[in-house]
């Protein structure tokens, strides 16, 4: 039986945060904390593949105790397990910290069911990295799949997956041996309603909690912030650019003044008669 | 960690085709302003598959060395191949910085490789500059959804390594015969290592939508109500002959598809002339056409942050300013000895 783990993060909704103009901080307690969009994505992609080749579908996350209503959310998707890990010494981790942390976890995940398939979202919305599901990969030492926009063939039997991997200018078709890693693209798939079974679930399900102590053989110094090397040395707010003319007077005035200017900017226009 | 040992600024050079990545040129552009900074070598880094030659290229955009892995493994871009070979590279020769475009491949390599050196890698960077002394990148970019920058900074590791978004960056002009040191590495990796194979490269058939390609973009936000209030967009664009645009919220609405979309999540463009309609202007979408020629926002609210990233602006309802902006463009190109604007 396949068994599939979706990493997922719960994120503030980096479309309603607000800023405090003051200190140029953000007030997270303004942005709502909700599943990660691509992860939902790769959760959706999970149980879609479960539901041909049949399966087990596991979701795994780092974060905070509040963390458990992403995984919620998940097994609302259709997800069967959860798994959280949780702990103060993981806090402040970059991308190479939180795949380190990660792999340890899928380590134990695998020791009570081996895995076949790790999916991720492409990246996550407060991040924007892109960097932790590859990173996964190498720790792991099995093949990265980013960019995936549709799962043609998953083959646990001969042990390979078909996947069409998005490009600059089309996609290309990929083979690659099982297990591997796959972050996918939003429109790999819709994620429909959850169903009202699933709900139900999702209401009663509890995930399995573990701390750093539950993991095996695992170096407390590449946890965390003392794990990662990349730091934010500086946050600000990006220099106001000079604002420019404002045009007056009523619409048809400013439309025509601004026309004016738009016109003496004649080389983007085909003189009348000439050719290309 | 003996940071004495780490010299020189890289570029990972993307081919496709037998042509370089235009990023991988504005990466060396911006790439000999830190070498200079630091008084290094900046070097290009090619693996493929009969690309020895590009270096010539790599070398008029401002490259002192070449590194070339050019062996039938690296036909296409392959993940674990490409990384054998750049790590191959970066152990035997130290670079103290890696950029690498922000595109499919690059990203995935650089993630890739950053794990394994390990190292800290910087993703869509916006910004570099280097420290003189210490050789420190500031490698900064808008975090949180745009909402504010961020400088990044690895201080304990090297090589330091930041992956940049295309079109952000300037090339240099081509110095022809300008030429460097060309140095041939081949590393032993045989097929069945590789785990993946391509299968099959498809490219998009549909029309494709190039509006970084385009010389007028217009684009459009959640001002616009809804899709139907959308379609002025698409009705002044056609007017002008430009390129649709859109900020995210547009795009995740489903108003119009993603190819479309400006901004850090999206593309960078730098048209000549850059209508910015109903957009309230987050540092995402800004990071993503502030390099544009001329640009010109219509908004309701006066104070949206788009008017001071505008060269004019004009502080109104779309459904009056644009039908108005149509049908003066149209009499203009009409009457006026211009004709129409290029086609993109």
């Amino acid at each position: 039986m396949l068994h599939i783990v979706a990493c997922i993060k719960q994120v503030p909704d980096t479309k309603i945060i607000k800023m405090n103009p003051k200190t140029n901080t953000m007030d997270r307690a303004s942005a709502p904390a909700i599943l990660n969009p691509y992860d939902a994505h790769a959760v959706e992609e999970a149980v879609r593949i479960k539901n041909r080749y049949g399966g087990t579908v596991s979701v795994l996350t780092m974060g905070p105790p509040p963390a458990v209503k992403a995984i919620k959310k998940c097994i609302e998707i259709g997800a069967d397990e959860g798994y959280m890990i949780s702990d103060r010494k993981f806090a402040g981790a970059d991308t190479l910290a939180t795949s380190y942390a990660l792999t340890k976890a899928i380590d134990k995940i695998a020791k009570i069911q081996p895995v076949d398939l790790i999916i991720c979202g492409k990246m996550t919305i407060d991040g924007d990295t892109g960097q932790v599901g590859p990173g996964i990969a190498r720790r792991l030492d099995i093949p990265p799949l980013t960019s995936v926009k549709k799962v043609e063939e998953v083959n646990k039997d001969q042990g390979y997956v078909v996947v069409h991997r998005k490009i600059e200018d089309g996609h290309e078709v990929i083979q690659s041996s099982l297990p591997c890693l796959m972050s996918v693209e939003k429109e790999i798939n819709e994620v429909p309603y959850s169903s009202f079974p699933n709900m139900l679930n999702a209401a009663r399900y509890q995930p399995v909690i573990w701390s750093v102590d539950d993991l095996e053989d695992i170096d407390i110094k590449q946890l965390g912030l003392k794990g990662s090397p990349t730091i934010v040395a500086k946050v600000w707010a990006p220099p106001k650019p000079e604002g420019g003319t404002m045009f007056e007077g009523n619409p048809k005035e400013q439309v025509e003044q601004l026309l004016s200017v738009v016109l003496e900017k004649k080389e983007l226009f085909h003189t009348k008669g000439g050719s290309e | 960690m003996n940071f004495e040992e780490y010299s020189g600024v890289w570029v990972f050079i993307e081919e496709n085709e037998g042509n370089i990545a235009q990023v991988s040129l504005e990466l060396l552009g911006a790439g000999r302003r830190l070498a200079d900074k630091r008084g290094v070598d900046l070097c290009g880094v090619i693996i493929g598959n009969g690309v020895t030659l590009l270096s010539e290229t790599v070398f008029e955009y401002g490259a002192d060395v070449v590194y070339v892995y050019d062996q039938e493994i690296f036909t296409h871009y392959r993940t674990e191949s490409f990384m054998k070979a750049l790590l191959h590279c970066s152990e035997k020769y130290k670079p103290e910085i890696i950029l690498y475009g922000a595109t499919s491949t690059g990203k995935d390599l650089a993630s890739a490789v950053a794990t394994d050196l390990p190292t800290g890698l910087t993703a869509d960077t916006t910004e570099l500059d280097v420290e003189e002394d210490t050789g420190l990148l500031l490698a900064s970019r808008p975090a949180f959804g745009g909402n504010i920058m961020a400088t990044i900074l690895c201080k304990k590791y090297r090589p330091q390594m930041a992956t940049v978004r295309p079109k952000v960056m300037k090339a240099l002009s081509p110095e022809p015969g300008r030429t460097g040191k060309l140095v041939e590495e081949t590393i032993d990796v045989k097929e069945e290592d590789i785990r993946t194979k391509v299968l099959e490269i498809v490219k998009s058939t549909t029309k494709k939508v190039r509006i970084d390609e385009a010389d007028i973009v217009v684009a459009g936000g959640k001002g616009l109500g809804n899709a139907d209030g959308f379609q002025l967009i698409h009705q002044l664009a056609q007017a002008l002959g430009g390129a649709v645009g859109a900020s995210r919220d547009v795009v995740e609405a489903g108003w119009v598809e993603h190819p479309h979309q400006v901004g850090q999540t999206g593309v960078t463009v730098t048209p000549k002339i850059y209508f910015a309609i109903g957009i309230s202007g987050a540092i995402q979408h800004l990071v993503g056409m502030k390099n544009s020629g001329l640009i010109i926002a219509i908004n309701k609210d006066p104070d949206a942050a788009i008017f001071e990233a505008s060269h004019y602006g004009i502080v109104g309802d779309a459904f009056e300013i644009v039908p108005l902006l149509i049908q003066e463009f149209s009499k203009a190109f009409a009457e006026e000895e211009v004709d129409h604007v290029r086609e993109v």
